[in-house]
């Protein structure tokens, strides 16, 4: 999914400034500075209550921000209300008027709008065909699935040609399946019609497959803005580490610290050392954040290995299973370290076979590439 | 031998089958209806003094729509249920919205004092009503529909909270984000309130109405205390006639007022079950 397009103008469609949103001595939103582009898939993730929803809510007119500025398409939002706004949302219970038709509902903001009424006709066919509605128009809500309530509450948002949409956790109430489905469909139809989404999520995973880029969000703050990949792969903070995807989090120095190699003295662990400097404070106490899949497993019987780039007996471990996971197409194993930590590593399942390799209580030998370990000064 | 036969033993549930159970349910039922039910039956006999049943006759239903100041009165009660509905109908649902839309300062009081009047008993504040009305000096000379005012008045006091009630309790189940939705749309807040809130309270609202009129057709000690000479309510006569004899004109006379009432709770369950039944999301 692409991140911008290349004819994009360089003049931000969102900009937020300062934002600050204070519910009594609480700040729900905390001095956020943002730039959205045109065309951005754009996702605010982050664990519940971190100021996400109050931040979507800020852009669509239903909160007013105790301090700061919201510009949307070059005009100060300040005292416009949400029914003079250039947005649209998509909310969480999908909010379709359960009285109406879903011709009736997707039509609504036309009417009024006072667009005339063929026209009305013409763009409400051609937004129940955006979202594979066709022919359900006559239905009434109660006779619709959670799936189809949705895609109406998108057709109601997209016939009104929007500078951008806005999507509250728009997946969170569909199943497993349909979600997955559904993440695909959100990703082709915003590259279809163009219009700038911004989404809000708790879920990493549907953060990760739509967005262009996501800011992570903690107690108010940004804990991080980037695109999916540098977010699992070259995390921030330990907030962003943890947050997203699975990780072992080991504390400890840095002793070694040149432009083309680091090593960190971690106690639970022993000496991790990376193929890069990290130009952090020499001596700093720091965190290791290490991925379980980037964390090779061998049997104790095929001897002591050796970690690709790496100085003979750094980023190697010893230990012993404790625990198994098995989720098919990976494993994930729990293995005690001899110093007592206990981490993850998680091994994919390639041949149909491979998940008898280990059992319980089989000892191991761990190792991993020089480049994989994340060091995290915060 | 069927009696005998090897009884099936009962599911926990089935405990409709067990005659005890049964007997009790026919008491019950017996000893609620049977009044209503002679009554009913008796405005159909053929006797002035109304004991025995001396045969079919409905003599006394064209004698009771032939008494001109009973039909007065009844034309009095249906205007001030009609008059008192409307107005109850709007007081109380824009109290009723008041109430859960906003936070204000007292508001659990405000809540308190509006269900008052449902729970005060009637004499108190019929006698109330009369002391006010004659405090204020209402005027009594007024000629017909507005000789009405104070009766209506009444009326309106004890029904709106009714209303409220009712509509309030339809409210809790909205989801604002509909509201929201008409606005993102780019509904202004009147066109939100016409278009979102107002047909999801309607079924409210009819109940309410519907509440408010038959509490209000068949008021009587409120509307007692209330009335004066000219302004006589159906329920009020009834009773002036009822201390000579009753009648099978009476009963004539009361059993309209029942079919009349059972017809409108009729209407007005159907209503609430129906709005019971809509699935709303969540």
């Amino acid at each position: 999914m692409a991140t911008l397009p290349a004819t994009a103008p360089k003049q931000p469609i969102i900009s937020i400034r300062n934002v600050t949103k204070r519910f009594g001595a609480v700040a729900a939103v905390d001095n956020i500075s943002l730039d959205i582009m045109p065309g951005e898939f754009f996702v605010l993730l982050g664990p519940s209550g971190c100021g996400k929803t109050t931040l979507l809510r800020m852009i669509a007119g239903f909160e007013v921000p105790t301090e700061g500025q919201i510009i949307i398409d070059g005009h100060d939002m300040a005292h416009v209300p949400p029914n003079k706004r250039p947005v649209n949302m998509v909310f969480q219970s999908y909010a379709v008027f359960p009285h109406m038709t879903v011709t009736e509902n997707v039509g609504y903001g036309l009417r009024i709008a006072r667009v005339a009424s063929s026209e009305i006709k013409s763009r409400v066919e051609e937004a129940l065909a955006l979202v594979k509605l066709d022919g359900f128009g006559d239905r009434r809500p109660d006779q619709l699935s959670g799936g189809q309530r949705q895609r109406v509450a998108l057709a109601r948002s997209l016939v009104m040609r929007p500078k951008v949409l806005l999507l509250d956790e728009p997946l969170s109430a569909l199943d497993a399946k349909l979600r997955a489905a559904m993440q695909f469909e959100l990703a082709d139809l915003q590259e279809q019609v163009g219009i700038t989404f911004v989404t809000v999520t708790h879920d990493q995973d549907e953060a990760l497959s739509m967005a262009g880029r996501i800011a992570v969000i903690n107690r108010g703050l940004v804990a991080q803005l980037a695109a999916p990949s540098d977010l699992y792969e070259f995390p921030a903070n330990r907030f962003v580490a943890d947050f997203i995807g699975s990780v072992n989090l080991f504390d400890g120095r840095l002793v070694i610290d040149e432009p083309d190699k680091a090593v960190v003295d971690c106690p639970e662990i022993g000496r991790i050392y990376l193929n890069h400097g990290v130009t952090g404070p020499h001596d700093a106490n720091v965190h290791v954040a290490l991925r379980p899949e980037k964390i090779a497993m061998i049997p104790e019987a095929k001897g002591k290995p050796s970690a690709p780039e790496c100085p003979e007996g750094d980023n190697i471990a010893h230990g012993q299973i404790r625990g198994m996971s098995y989720l098919g197409d990976i494993t994930i194993y729990e293995v005690k370290l001899d110093t007592g930590r206990v981490i993850r590593v998680s091994r994919p399942n390639l041949s149909r076979y491979d998940q008898e390799d280990f059992t319980w209580d089989d000892k191991v030998w761990l190792s991993w590439h020089g480049s994989s370990p994340i060091v995290l000064l915060s | 031998m069927k009696l005998f036969a090897k009884r099936t033993p009962l599911a926990p549930l089935e405990y409709t089958k067990k005659l005890w159970m049964r007997s009790w349910v026919g008491l019950v039922l017996f000893f609620l209806y049977a009044p209503l039910v002679t009554l009913v039956a008796f405005s159909f006999n053929d006797s002035k003094r109304n004991i025995v049943w001396r045969g079919f006759t409905l003599d006394y239903y064209e004698k009771a729509l032939n008494n001109d100041s009973l039909m007065i009165a009844m034309g009095n009660s249906l205007t001030i249920a009609f008059l008192s509905t409307l107005v109850s109908v709007v007081i109380g649902a824009l109290a009723a919205v008041m109430l859960w839309r906003f936070r204000f300062p007292f508001k659990t009081t405000t809540e308190g004092a509006m269900a008052l009047p449902i729970v005060v008993p009637e004499i108190c504040m019929g006698v109330a009503m009369l002391v006010f009305f004659a405090k204020v000096g209402f005027p009594t000379d007024l000629p017909w529909p507005f000789s009405l005012g104070a009766i209506i008045i009444a009326h309106i006091t004890f029904c709106f909270p009714f209303v409220t009630m009712v509509v309030r309790s339809r409210l809790t189940s909205f989801n604002r984000e509909e509201e929201e939705a008409a606005k993102d749309l780019g509904a202004s807040e009147w066109q939100a309130f016409r278009d979102v809130l107002l047909p999801h309270m309607k079924p409210g609202l009819i109940a309410g109405a519907l509440l408010a009129f038959t509490l209000s057709l068949d008021d009587f000690v409120i509307t007692f205390f209330t009335s004066g000479p000219n302004t006589i309510t159906f329920p009020v006569k009834v009773y002036s006639m009822v201390r000579f004899s009753v009648t099978p004109e009476v009963n004539a006379a009361s059993a309209l007022l029942i079919f009349l009432t059972v017809i409108l709770t009729t209407i007005a369950l159907k209503v609430q079950s129906r709005m019971g039944g809509t699935p709303q999301g969540h």
